[in-house]
């Protein structure tokens, strides 16, 4: 009985790992909310509007980040169309916030976007209908990308498609939507996306209380995101998981559906993603169809990489340090940072195949303290 | 499956709910638990089956022998599902068709399977491959939900005391040599509680020692399961088999026990004579 | 910059040959001052202006009726001079109009357009077709009849009529034919006269005949010429949908062709070797971008541009390929997905290195002159030329990229060590140095790929770009590792393509085929021709 709970403990100890990471997120965002909100713009603490919006950008980035290691890292699907659920969720929060405009646009028209007024349209298209409310864009939020995710996954998971012909096909699906969302006739404004969001929830988004508020939100859903995934992934489902992704053959013969687990952590992987992109876009301020380039959701996958696949919270460092060099980059030579990115996706899996991660566990295993546990 | 079928099933009310439906029993009422009637398979005009038939009586111990290519792993394949067939029958018991179920129903029907490369989970531990490897519900939800009661994890302790890994209970299953491998797999067989194992080449890699091991294993086994085993080594062959069946060019040349098939003239000519 | 002088010097060498043909004029004192008065810019004045000259002068005031048609023709105000302006790729070029020499540019303001109504323009093109039928090169006065067929008066029905009894070009000789049924069907005296016509320009394609039916298929005429007009109206319209079909069957098997180019590395790089490259988009940009700088650096001998660029494009892109497998690919081997990582990254890398050099704008590449143009087989369908080498081109490179891999040793290396690694090298073939030929031999055939491509499309940073997904597509669709069933995949998804295009427009009818390619591979995930067996798996 001493094995179970020593079993058990390790267990635990597993869980734990997040809690330190939690902590630090936190507190680095109550700290710049409080800086944005307390001091005055001289002061050395004050922390600007423009770094908070920031922040919020690279948290959504990590949700998504984690969404790909869920997906990938566990279960060894690699995923180049996650950049469209991203986008589905953005566009759903969009379609929110379009609405909310009102008769505040730049044709002053109280019942149309001025992209339809501005295309002629007489009356808004039964899919725009119910986003005024922001309930329903919400449940849209989440529905429509599990939705998509879900037929996607139940097609290919079921004829067992695996490997790189999934990876492929995702990103077919994801060019799909690109062109599709390009189309001005889709009724998502084109080209120029959605764009000029005036207020959430009757709040404006100009307003520096409003951003810190998002940013805040944002942070509380990755450390809920990242608990209940801890809690997913750790479960039996979570062991069945990993097992698919090792050798998924012997996981079937063992009786499980391997087809139909892969399916739902793919619809919790793209409302994940989804959830990410509704947080998006209100800090942003815009959402428009060069969301769903293929090239974005490449670029996802390698902030995994990056941090390392396979841990959580690897995923989300890798996030939070790759945007942070590209918005380091982009300001000082816009020019390299596509031969940085380039060289870091051979650098990464010439030599970092774990990522940053796997680099920080073999420093362990080589100078922390040993393990006890091994034993034979 | 046509609409109407499918309809007509829907009607039933037991079968609208899957998790109401008891687990299909077996129906053995003519001692036989495994039919397999002219089996076809062919991959691009290779026969790897050719009208294939065997009989395999409930608790029996049979051993398959034959020459590389006579369709001993490719039988397998297509009474575990891997396989699609060409034509013929494949039923276990009287009633269930395994032609018609997939990997997993089948492995829920109560047919375990061990791969001539033992093939375990590498990244986790070997309680967590015992685990994943109970009778249980093995649906979505329920796994999501599960939780080891006293009673599994006893069992979980007893295989591992059968087959010897309780040392390495926590040690990760890659870390596992070959011959540990081959038996946390075959532990993994144990501890769901089949019904017909099917086990290919299962003392490829073992020492003197072990082969013994497992032979006695496999006896002990036969009785209130049935078990087919795959193997090459005549040695371990003879000391376990009652009833051997060999293949031969993807049909069935002669079945019978060890010292008829030794002395069968068509056996020696294409199999055994080989060797001597 | 330096592109640009390339295609005016062309254009220049073109002008001056056709100038050298042609000799100054002598032009009588009475026309001299007759087109003095054209610049007077009086509309109405200008057609009797022109009827005068024209029924004293005979074809040397052809350039004078072309210009003016064509709006080129401007008068220098201080001397009422007349010159042509001809305006080439932004650039304008002045000339005198007889000689056709070429003078200094003046001053904007100095110079005034002489107008034209439709009139007048309408008068233009008869008097030019009418001075045509009389030119020496017969394609000249085919085409000169054909522009007659709007316009049959009595005289110019007259003048075909006498000219038909010398005519000895049968092509000719049929247009001529045809103005003539056409003018009886119109003019005949009788009902009969004008239904045996009609019977007799069943099936023609000529616009000019639909509309002189579609004229007479009205209450005014007789009631059996209605009928006959009816009918060959119906076979008219049959045989015009069906070049309609064959156009798109064409425009099918054309994109196709271009898929096939782009795919065809492809198969063998994924296909064969099973490695992802994300970067094959990349290697048929270089392969254009190599087209684009032999013809920077022969800018003199656009005709043999290509024949140097298809073997430069194969070494540039293979040796870059070389190196990719070299330094990359062969650390990743059987971790395709790190595979289509590492490669992804580098196809970034690639592209900005193109951005860099050339700049992010897209680059022109000329097309040599037997490239241009098209092939006209009947009024209503005409293969334009270069997609129509393309077409051989791709199918050219796809025999020879399978005599490789089915008759030489290289080949039997390849499919070897594709199939199975251990033995291979066991039976003592250079694995590596095969992977790194292989490779090579994929990346070179995306390079020429982009030779070919570059006479379709503009030659830009992001032209693999837009190419690489539906080159997975076509490899995954026609199965991996079959070459064959590469050329029947690209084939039916580019003329799948065409054929909805009609209906949908561009965009929707690809996003429709690449859905289908999704479904289709969630039912056939081994794409349309699959390997078997145990071995497959």
């Amino acid at each position: 009985m001493s094995k179970l709970s020593q079993y058990f403990s390790t267990r635990s100890g597993l869980q734990s790992s997040i809690l330190p990471f939690v902590v630090i997120l936190f507190v680095a965002t109550l700290g710049c909310a409080l800086g944005n909100l307390l001091f005055a713009p001289d002061s050395l603490f004050y922390v600007s509007t423009y770094t908070i919006t920031l922040l919020g950008k690279y948290l959504c980035y990590a949700m998504l980040a984690l969404a790909v290691d869920i997906i990938w890292g566990y279960c060894g699907i690699l995923s180049l169309g996650h950049g469209a659920f991203f986008a589905l969720g953005g566009y759903a929060m969009g379609m929110y916030l379009m609405r909310q405009i009102g008769d505040r646009g730049v044709y002053g028209n109280p019942d149309l976007p001025d992209f339809m007024v501005f295309l002629d349209w007489q009356e808004i298209p039964w899919f725009w209908m119910g986003f005024d409310h922001f309930w329903f864009a919400m449940i849209m939020v989440a529905l429509v990308p599990g939705i998509l995710a879900f037929v996607f996954g139940w097609l290919a998971f079921r004829s067992r498609v695996t490997g790189v012909y999934l990876s492929i096909i995702t990103q077919a699906m994801t060019y799909a939507l690109l062109l599709a969302f390009f189309r001005n006739e889709m009724g998502f404004g084109g080209n120029n996306g959605l764009t000029d969001f005036k207020d959430i929830l009757g709040f404006s988004l100009q307003a520096d209380t409003t951003r810190v508020a998002l940013l805040i939100t944002t942070a509380v859903v990755l450390a809920a995101l990242l608990w209940i995934s801890q809690l997913i992934l750790s479960s039996r489902f979570g062991k069945v998981i990993i097992a698919i992704r090792d050798t998924e053959a012997r996981t079937r013969f063992l009786g499980y559906r391997t087809d139909r687990f892969k399916v739902w952590l793919f619809v919790y992987s793209a409302v994940i993603a989804a959830i990410a992109g509704a947080l998006y876009v209100p800090q942003v301020g815009i959402i428009n169809p060069g969301e769903f380039s293929p090239i974005n959701s490449i670029e996802i996958v390698v902030w995994v990489a990056i941090g390392g696949r396979g841990t959580l919270v690897g995923a989300i460092i890798g996030a939070l340090l790759v945007n942070y060099a590209k918005t380091r980059f982009t300001a000082i030579m816009p020019e390299v940072w596509l031969f940085a990115l380039g060289g870091l996706f051979v650098l990464v899996t010439l030599y970092l195949p774990k990522g940053l991660m796997g680099l920080y566990s073999q420093y362990r295993e080589k100078f922390g303290p040993k393990p006890t546990q091994v034993q034979r | 499956m046509s609409i109407l079928q499918y309809a007509a099933e829907l009607k039933r009310r037991d079968q609208v709910w899957s998790f109401m439906q008891d687990p299909t029993p077996i129906d053995i009422s003519h001692q036989v638990i495994l039919y397999v009637e002219g089996l076809n398979v062919s991959f691009d005009g290779f026969k790897a089956l050719n009208n294939l038939n065997l009989y395999v009586n409930d608790g029996e111990l049979r051993c398959l022998i034959g020459a590389n290519g006579a369709g001993k792993t490719t039988l397998m394949d297509v009474i575990t599902g891997k396989t699609q067939c060409d034509s013929g029958s494949v039923y276990f018991g009287q009633t269930l068709n395994l032609l018609e179920r997939d990997e997993a129903q089948i492995a829920q029907l109560g047919i375990g399977r061990k791969f001539q490369k033992p093939t375990v989970f590498e990244a986790q531990t070997v309680f967590d491959n015992l685990e994943l490897s109970l009778k249980s519900n093995k649906g979505v939800l329920a796994t999501l939900f599960a939780k080891l009661n006293a009673e599994q994890t006893d069992r979980i302790y007893q295989v591992l005391e059968t087959v010897g890994l309780k040392q390495q209970c926590f040690m990760l299953a890659g870390a596992l040599s070959h011959g540990q491998k081959q038996w946390l797999e075959i532990g993994m067989l144990l501890v769901s509680d089949p019904r017909l194992l099917l086990i290919d080449e299962p003392v490829a890699g073992m020492t003197a020692e072990e082969s013994e091991r497992t032979a006695q294993l496999l006896i002990s086994l036969a009785g209130q399961r049935t078990v087919i085993v795959v193997e090459h080594d005549m040695e371990f062959v003879r000391s376990i088999a009652r009833t051997v069946t060999v293949l031969h060019q993807g049909s069935v040349l002669a079945e019978g026990s060890m010292d008829e098939i030794q002395n069968n003239q068509a056996v020696i000519d294409v199999y055994l004579g080989e060797g001597q | 910059m330096k592109h640009f002088f390339i295609i005016c010097s062309v254009l220049l060498a073109l002008f001056s040959s056709q100038l050298s043909a042609q000799q100054s004029p002598v032009i009588a004192t009475q026309t001299q001052a007759q087109l003095q008065q054209l610049t007077n810019n009086k509309l109405r004045q200008s057609l009797v202006l022109l009827q005068s000259i024209a029924s004293r002068e005979g074809v040397n005031m052809l350039p004078l009726y072309q210009s003016l048609l064509d709006g080129q023709l401007y008068f220098i105000k201080s001397d009422t001079k007349l010159i042509k302006v001809v305006k080439e790729a932004g650039k304008k070029h002045y000339s005198e109009l007889f000689t056709d020499r070429e003078i200094t540019a003046p001053a904007k303001k100095a110079i005034k357009k002489i107008r034209v109504n439709n009139k007048i323009r309408i008068y233009l093109r008869k008097q030019i077709a009418n001075l045509k039928l009389t030119a020496n090169n017969p394609q000249v006065r085919q085409d000169a009849v054909q522009s007659l067929l709007r316009d049959l008066t009595p005289t110019t029905i007259a003048n075909i009529a006498q000219l038909r009894l010398n005519e000895k070009n049968i092509e000719v000789q049929q247009m001529m034919d045809l103005a003539l049924t056409l003018d009886s069907a119109i003019h005949g005296k009788l009902a009969v006269t004008q239904v045996s016509a009609i019977a007799q320009l069943q099936g023609n394609l000529e616009p000019q005949v639909r509309n002189t039916l579609n004229a007479l298929n009205t209450e005014q005429s007789h009631p059996s010429v209605q009928k006959a007009a009816q009918q060959a109206l119906l076979s008219i319209e049959q045989s015009i949908q069906f070049y309609g079909y064959l156009d798109q069957l064409f425009f099918g098997l054309s994109l196709g062709s271009v898929l096939l180019l782009a795919a065809i590395g492809l198969a063998i790089t994924f296909g064969m070797m099973g490695v992802i490259n994300m970067a094959h988009g990349e290697m048929i940009m270089i392969g254009a971008y190599t087209t684009y700088v032999v013809q920077l650096l022969m800018p003199n001998l656009i005709e043999y541009s290509l024949w140097v660029a298809i073997p430069l494009a194969f070494v540039v892109s293979g040796s870059i390929g070389i190196l990719i497998e070299r330094c990359v690919i062969r650390f990743l081997h059987g971790r395709p997905l790190e595979t289509l990582l590492a490669t992804f990254g580098i196809s970034l890398i690639l592209q900005q290195l193109v951005r860099s050099i050339f700049s992010p704008l897209n680059r022109q590449v000329a097309s040599p002159e037997w490239m241009s143009g098209s092939w006209e087989i009947n009024p209503v369908f005409s293969l334009t030329l270069n997609r129509l080498y393309i077409l051989a081109f791709a199918l050219l490179v796809f025999l020879a990229l399978l005599f490789i891999l089915k008759k030489t040793s290289l080949g039997l290396y390849v499919r070897a060590v594709s199939q199975n690694r251990a033995m291979a090298k066991a039976m003592g073939i250079r694995t590596a140095r095969v992977d790194a030929i292989t490779f090579g031999l994929g990346s070179g055939i995306a390079g020429i790929a982009g030779v070919a491509l570059s006479q379709l499309t503009n030659v830009g940073p992001n032209l693999g770009q837009a190419y690489i997904i539906d080159s997975f597509m076509v490899v995954v669709f026609g199965g991996v590792g079959n070459l064959l069933g590469t050329l029947v995949a690209a084939f039916s998804l580019g003329i799948a393509n065409k054929i909805l295009e009609p209906t949908t427009g561009a965009v929707l009818a690809s996003i429709i085929i690449l859905v289908f390619i999704i479904l289709f591979i969630q039912k056939r995930p081994k794409g349309l021709f699959p390997q078997k067996g145990r071995a497959a798996e």
